[in-house]
Parts: C-alpha cells; structure tokens; sequence
C-alpha cells in the first residue's frame, strides 16, 4: 500500500500514542511456524487507541497490510508533521470511532517497524538474521497476534479489519480461531494471489536481490540494496494505481520541463513520482522485510490450507459476520476476487454483506478519504456491537 | 421507523411475515423493508441490491445486504435457507421470471411477489384512447428508457402460477395515494381496479 497519511480534516484525532512491545516465546518455549521452524523470544510492537471496557467486548483488530506499522492513529510526539497511517479512519467520531471501540493494532512478524524480522538480532548468534530469518506465513503472523491479544487477557474481538494483506490476515483469523472473532471486513483483499499478483511480486524481490549490496540478505553492517528497493517499490506501486488514476494523476505531464530533453532523466511526471516513492520507502523499510512479506502473501492461499482446495469448505467452520469491500478500478485484487469469497461465505450461510465500491484510484482507495467506506464500516460495526 | 412510515404495499407485506423468521429481500433497495422488519419483527434479514449507493444505504442501516444481480446471487444460497424470499416491485424488471421464481422457492419456504397492476383502468383508458404506450404514477416510464421490461396483470401473475408451479397463498389488490404512504385493497374487480398486486407464493 501507499503513503497517504493525511491529517483528518476535521482535526478530530486520538491525540499523544505510545508504541508498545510484547515479548514472548522464549526458549524453549518457541514460536512453531508454518514452514516448520521455531523461532524465540519474539517482539510485537503494537499500539492501542480508545478504552477497553469493562466487559472487554469493544475491541477491533486493525491489520496493516505490507509496508504498514503498528502506528495506525495519532502522533507519537506534539511535533510530528504526520499521524499514522490511517488516522482519516480510526479516531474520535470516524469510520472506527475510538470514544467507543478499542482498538488495537501490531506490527507482523517479519516487517521492520518494531517486531521481530530479518533485521532483528537472532540471539543465538547475536548478529542479525538477515535470511537466515525463517520463511514466515499470514497463519504466523495471525498467531503471534493471538499471542498478543491472549497477552491482553482479551477472550474475544468484536471486529477486526484490514485491507489488502491486513485482509489476508482478517480472513486467516477468522478461519483459524472462528469463535474469537465476531465480526471482520476483508478490504480489497483475495483468498489467494493471482498469477499477476504473483509476477509482480517475484519481480519486485528480484529487483532486491540483484542489488550487489543485497549480499544474500546480510547488509546490516554495510551499504543497503537502497536501488533494489527502490525499483520494488516503484514496482509496488504501479500495482496500486490504476489506468484511470494515473491518466488522471499524471498523463504525459512532463516534470519541471517544458520539453523533452532528449536524456535519461525523470522526464515525466510519474517517473518522478514513483523514484520519489521509492526513495522515500527505503528510508523507512527494510529490503529482507519486503522479501519475506511479499513472499507469505504469495503462499497465503485460504482453499488450499483449509479446504483441500474448496473455498466453501475453508470458510465451514467460520461463524464471524462479514463486510467484504471492494473497488472497482483494484487491478491487483480485482472484485471477482471478492465476489469469490463472498460466494463461498454465502454457500456457508455466514452473514455477509458485500459493497463494490465504484472508486478510480485502483487498489490504494481503501486508504483514502471516503464518506461511502466510513459510513459502510460505521453501520456495519454498530449493528456487529449491537448483535453481542 | 414507525410502521406508518412504511410505504402501504410494504406494511402489507409486513404484516404477512412471521416474527424472527429469516427473509432475503431480492432487489431490497434502501432496505425500508428490511429494516423495520428487523426491529419490529425481530428477522434475520439478508438483502441483495444492484445499486452500491443503496446498498451503502441499506448497510448503514446495519442491515446484512450484498451488491449484486439478484438472478445471479440468489443462486449461491443453500436450499430453503430462508423462510420467505420477497421480490418487491422487482419482477417487472427481471429478464426471466420463471427461473427467479424457481430460485426464490428453492432458497425459501414462500415467496412474496409484488408488481405494478399493467390491467388498470388507467394504463387500459390511454392505450385505447391516446394509443400510445400509457405512462401513469405507478409505471412512470416512457416506452424507451422503462427498466420495466415485462409488463403484467394481476390476472396475468394467477395464470403465470399454475404454468411455472407454485401455489398462491394469499393475495392483496391495492390502490395507493399520498406517494404511496396510504392505501386501500380493492375487492372489486382488481384486476381493472388495483394499481398493485402483492402476492404470497409457496411450493406446489
């Protein structure tokens, strides 16, 4: 996903947040992974907006999706310029309104904003894991999550939300711990990647590892595969716009020119845009995280892993109540994709409720500034905190 | 919302539903229906409607509704997974009747089934007189841009039973006027009277 941290315009906001941090798995008790390594102790940065009530059944999971953090909402200091990522919708009076629920949101396993990934110390050799980090799944990342709402003494969710691979991890939790979660809204998200989704992914790490600093993902102590990154990034998001968004957005503008230059430069607009993304993304993001992130949505694949290849028998044993969105200009997860999941929830009797919503910006609408998905999400929770 | 707010056909329709019984509203719109069904009768309420805006409308509410084609959707259902299916005011508009009727008795113990009266005195009168295809309140459409593709009578919809197989359990012939808020059953000649037909249907 993008960058689209905008303060909210009404200036409503959660205010001061504080990153926190759960550490669990020690040894010996460590953390089984999918792919059948163990790993521990582990580190989950999370943060947390509004007040847990005294019945502990207000709480809504958010799940960032790839370059996302635990930072959701609010400034961490007075003087930050930018609040979290999706402060437009979690905040006093929003889409997900703090002065009733409380939220909560982690950093996954793997990513680089606080919990434990490759550019962690591995303890066990006391130098950086780099890729001898195990191969991690959206299945890991929903256990350590468990691990941390368990650690909260929080028994059930009311909600839990989250867009593109947030949404994976929304449809993992509710397939794998059916009774904890009441209520979930999968946004621009799939069951499983498409071949596409896949061959850009693939491309975008090849770009990382052909970078000479790469050095077989052991670069903490030397220079960084920054233009590996790069290019992924830019990679990433050409994926996330769309035709439209970007005829609109750019065209064939030209970048500070009034003419073709006859050079290798960022001529264009959007080759401007997207090297400044890129470079904008490495000052934040670790190059092995993208890797290792990319490569679980890749493997995410709900049929396959629960229903022997049916959809319909992968979501059997689900009992949440669910709000699918989708956009129709979303490329990368295209609403068929959608329509398939909310089939299979269908087939199940599960209470589904499903909205297209007709948006050019292409994959990355569900992070901007829409009246029509706050309001959709605002119903839909009051009537979820209403049916508990 | 109170039951007088209620649009005459629907309070109609309300008034035939059992209380806590499962329904799926087929084309269900704002989800007038649908909601105070929900409050007042305490349903399991699923809705299925074309347009997003409606939608985004109907799941404010807090109402279970996905955007879709209702011939297309209906299908995904298990059988008899509800107690009633309710086509309102949609019929007209659908391509093949029969096969949603079909579906409607598969996913549902009954059906409800509501539709502009084509026999009408009104619609008969300027078809006689003006020859031109009639516009009137309820079928308010000219000839080429109406979404009312298949134009039917009361007495149309009695035949059209027995031919597709399934059996009319109840039925209201009504007028309507203040926009639709209040009414009256006509039992006069319906057919030439009523400027709808509601219709409760079951399995033959």
């Amino acid at each position: 996903m993008s960058e689209y941290i905008d303060q909210d315009q009404t200036g409503a906001s959660v205010g001061i947040v504080e990153k926190q941090f759960f550490t669990f798995a020690a040894p010996p008790g460590r953390l089984k992974l999918e792919g059948g390594a163990s790993i521990g102790p582990l580190t989950i940065a999370y943060e947390t907006c509004g007040t847990l009530n005294k019945d502990k059944n207000n709480v809504i999971l958010v799940l960032h999706a790839l370059s996302g953090d635990s930072h959701m909402a609010g400034y961490y200091d007075p003087k930050d310029t930018k609040p979290g990522w999706w402060d437009i919708m979690v905040g006093p009076g929003k889409g997900i309104d703090t002065d009733k629920y409380f939220v909560i949101c982690s950093n996954i396993i793997g990513s680089c904003s606080g919990s434990t990934g490759p550019a962690s110390i591995n303890p066990e050799t006391s130098k950086t894991y780099g890729t001898h980090f195990p191969l991690i799944t959206i299945g890991d990342m929903v256990e350590t999550q468990k691990a941390l709402i368990d650690h909260l003494e929080i028994k059930s969710l009311l909600s839990m939300i989250g867009g593109s691979i947030g949404g994976m991890q929304v449809l993992e939790w509710c397939v794998r711990y059916p009774d904890m979660v009441k209520s979930a809204i999968p946004l621009a998200t799939t069951t499983q990647h498409s071949a596409l989704a896949i061959a850009f992914n693939e491309v975008a790490r090849q770009a990382i590892m052909a970078d000479p600093n790469w050095n077989d993902g052991h670069y903490y102590s030397g220079k960084k595969p920054d233009m590996g990154l790069t290019i992924a990034r830019m990679i990433g998001h050409i994926t996330y716009l769309s035709d439209e968004s970007m005829r609109l957005k750019f065209g064939r503008k030209l970048q500070n020119r009034s003419a073709l230059s006859f050079e290798f430069g960022a001529e264009f607009q959007v080759e401007s845009y997207l090297q400044h993304q890129g470079n904008k993304f490495i000052e934040r993001f670790d190059a092995n995280s993208f890797l290792y992130i990319t490569k679980a949505a890749d493997y995410f694949d709900l049929a396959r892993q629960y229903g022997s290849g049916s959809l319909v028998k992968a979501f059997s044993k689900c009992k949440s109540k669910f709000l699918v969105v989708s956009y129709t200009s979303d490329w990368l997860y295209p609403t068929y994709q959608s329509k398939e999941m909310v089939k299979a929830m269908k087939k199940n009797n599960l209470d589904v409720s499903f909205c297209e919503i007709d948006a050019q910006w292409g994959h990355d609408a569900f992070l901007l500034p829409s009246d029509r998905l706050d309001n959709l999400i605002k119903g839909f929770l009051r009537s979820a905190s209403h049916e508990t | 919302m109170k039951p007088d707010q209620l649009r005459y056909d629907l309070k109609i329709i309300a008034s035939w539903i059992e209380p806590e019984s499962k329904i799926l509203g087929l084309g269900c719109g704002e989800g007038d229906l649908l909601f105070w069904l929900k409050k007042e009768k305490n349903v399991k309420e699923r809705g299925i409607e074309i347009e997003e805006a409606k939608v985004v409308k109907c799941i404010e509410k807090g109402l279970s509704v996905l955007q879709g084609d209702i011939n297309e959707e209906v299908e995904d259902y298990p059988d008899n997974a509800f107690d009633y299916a309710i086509c309102s005011q949609t019929l007209q508009q659908v391509y093949e009747p029969p096969s949603l009727i079909h579906s409607m008795m598969r996913v549902a113990k009954m059906g409800v089934v509501s539709f502009p009266n084509f026999g009408h005195i009104k619609v008969r009168m300027q078809l006689a007189f003006t020859g031109r295809a009639p516009v009137t309140k309820e079928l308010p459409y000219s000839w080429h841009d109406t979404p009312n593709i298949r134009v039917l009578s009361l007495n149309d919809f009695e035949k059209f039973s027995s031919q597709v197989g399934f059996k009319i359990l109840k039925r209201a012939a009504i007028n309507t006027r203040n926009n639709h808020r209040q009414g009256k059953m006509v039992n006069f000649l319906p057919n030439l009277f009523a400027t709808y037909g509601i219709f409760l249907i079951g399995k033959e």
